[in-house]
């Protein structure tokens, strides 16, 4: 009898470090996760246009759908990432996220305060290697550093009024999202880019 | 032939405990972090790079993108303000004030996150379509048949989750209280 409560017992406390391995490992081993199920429906390094939110839709859950959505599927590899947004009438906003789905920043028009959204991306090791004074003549601009080397840029467009989906859109479709080539700093990072 | 049965029982025990106890957490959610005022829940840090292991695996089984900090906030109410479902074939009325915003947007969802047909194709309110009265409070009556002033259809589905989102707002991490952020109300007027 005792020995078979130790038995359940340790089963218990195993059972503890299971759970806790497991939600650990849980974000590591989704397999639907959203930038899983973003990957065929989107373009790499380009800004792809989701179909305005409906019950038919059901890739992504719990979407707001007030909002035009356009995903960039960004891979740092290549190097940097520029990322241009322009502001629509009403509200846009710009969210990062990791390759496991962290929201690691986001920003909207007001904070951004211009017509345009205008940021880099591109991973700490990238940043590390900008050359200083370039650093200095970009202050105007904002560099981002993402945490790995691939993720999803999420831009949102609200339309306040149905009729307005449109409009959200097509001022998310002006949008892009490339990589930087004309970059002195593209030189300096390529020694470090995996073969 | 007793310890190999002994060992074989307490692996049993650790699989089912463990991963119960894992898939619970990641299908109901946990109290970590969550900020709840009235029947809204909401989990500010979800939005950051912060977010605790569990709201992760949560998001990432369920394949949703969280609301960033710096975009807005995200409330959900799955019951009434006294703890009843929210149930489609009731006629429920959310009505108040909001917290300040630029923009809020209220959707209705069903349990698995996506929006429910009906006929109207309408599937949730902005702050700027919004009817409100002279106060500037605004009532919001969600029922599966049609209703005077704001009406949110329900499609007639048992049960389903409200999600008022607030954009460029002040609401977030640091928000403790209903004086913070004074949420509407939720009440189950009657069903059928």
């Amino acid at each position: 009898m005792i020995r078979l409560l130790l038995t359940i017992t340790a089963g218990i406390l195993l059972g503890a470090i299971v759970h806790l391995v497991s939600v650990l490992a849980l974000p590591r081993i989704a397999s639907q996760d959203a930038y899983s199920r973003l990957t065929p429906a989107t373009k790499l390094n380009a800004v792809t246009v989701l179909p305005a939110a409906e019950p038919s839709y059901t890739l992504i859950p719990f979407l707001d759908p007030a909002f035009a959505v356009a995903v960039c599927r960004y891979d740092l590899s290549g190097g940097p990432i520029k990322l241009t947004v322009p502001v629509s009438q009403a509200y846009t906003s710009v969210s990062f996220y990791t390759r496991n789905e962290v929201a690691y920043y986001a920003i909207n028009d007001r904070s951004a305060g211009k017509k345009v959204i205008e940021l880099d991306l591109m991973t700490e090791a990238q940043h590390d290697e900008l050359p200083e004074d370039e650093e200095i003549t970009a202050a105007d601009r904002l560099i981002i550093d993402s945490p790995t080397p691939t993720g999803l840029i999420v831009m949102k467009a609200l339309a306040p009024e149905p009729g307005l989906m449109t409009q959200a859109q097509a001022s998310l479709a002006a949008s892009s999202c490339k990589v930087q080539t004309d970059q002195p700093a593209k030189q300096a990072e390529a020694p470090r880019t995996r073969r | 032939m007793r310890l190999i049965f002994i060992t074989l029982l307490a692996l049993l025990v650790a699989a089912v405990v463990g991963l119960g106890a894992t898939w619970m957490t990641a299908t109901r959610g946990t109290d970590l972090g969550t900020l709840t005022i009235g029947a809204w829940t909401a989990r500010p840090k979800t939005g950051t790079a912060d977010v605790d292991p569990y709201s992760r695996a949560t998001i990432t089984r369920n394949g949703e993108l969280p609301v960033g900090t710096g975009d807005g906030v995200a409330f959900t109410a799955t019951t009434d303000d006294r703890k009843k479902p929210l149930d489609g074939r009731c006629d429920v009325v959310v009505s108040g004030v909001t917290p300040a915003a630029r923009f809020w947007t209220l959707t209705l969802y069903d349990r698995q996150g996506h929006l429910v047909a009906n006929s109207l194709q309408r599937y949730g309110f902005t702050s700027q379509e919004i009817v409100r009265s002279a106060d500037g409070s605004f009532e919001v009556r969600i029922a599966s048949r049609s209703r005077s002033g704001n009406w949110l259809p329900t499609g007639g589905i048992e049960r389903y989750a409200l999600m008022l989102r607030l954009y460029d707002t002040p609401v977030g991490v640091a928000t403790r209280t209903q004086r913070d952020a004074p949420m509407p109300a939720i009440a189950t007027m009657g069903c059928p």
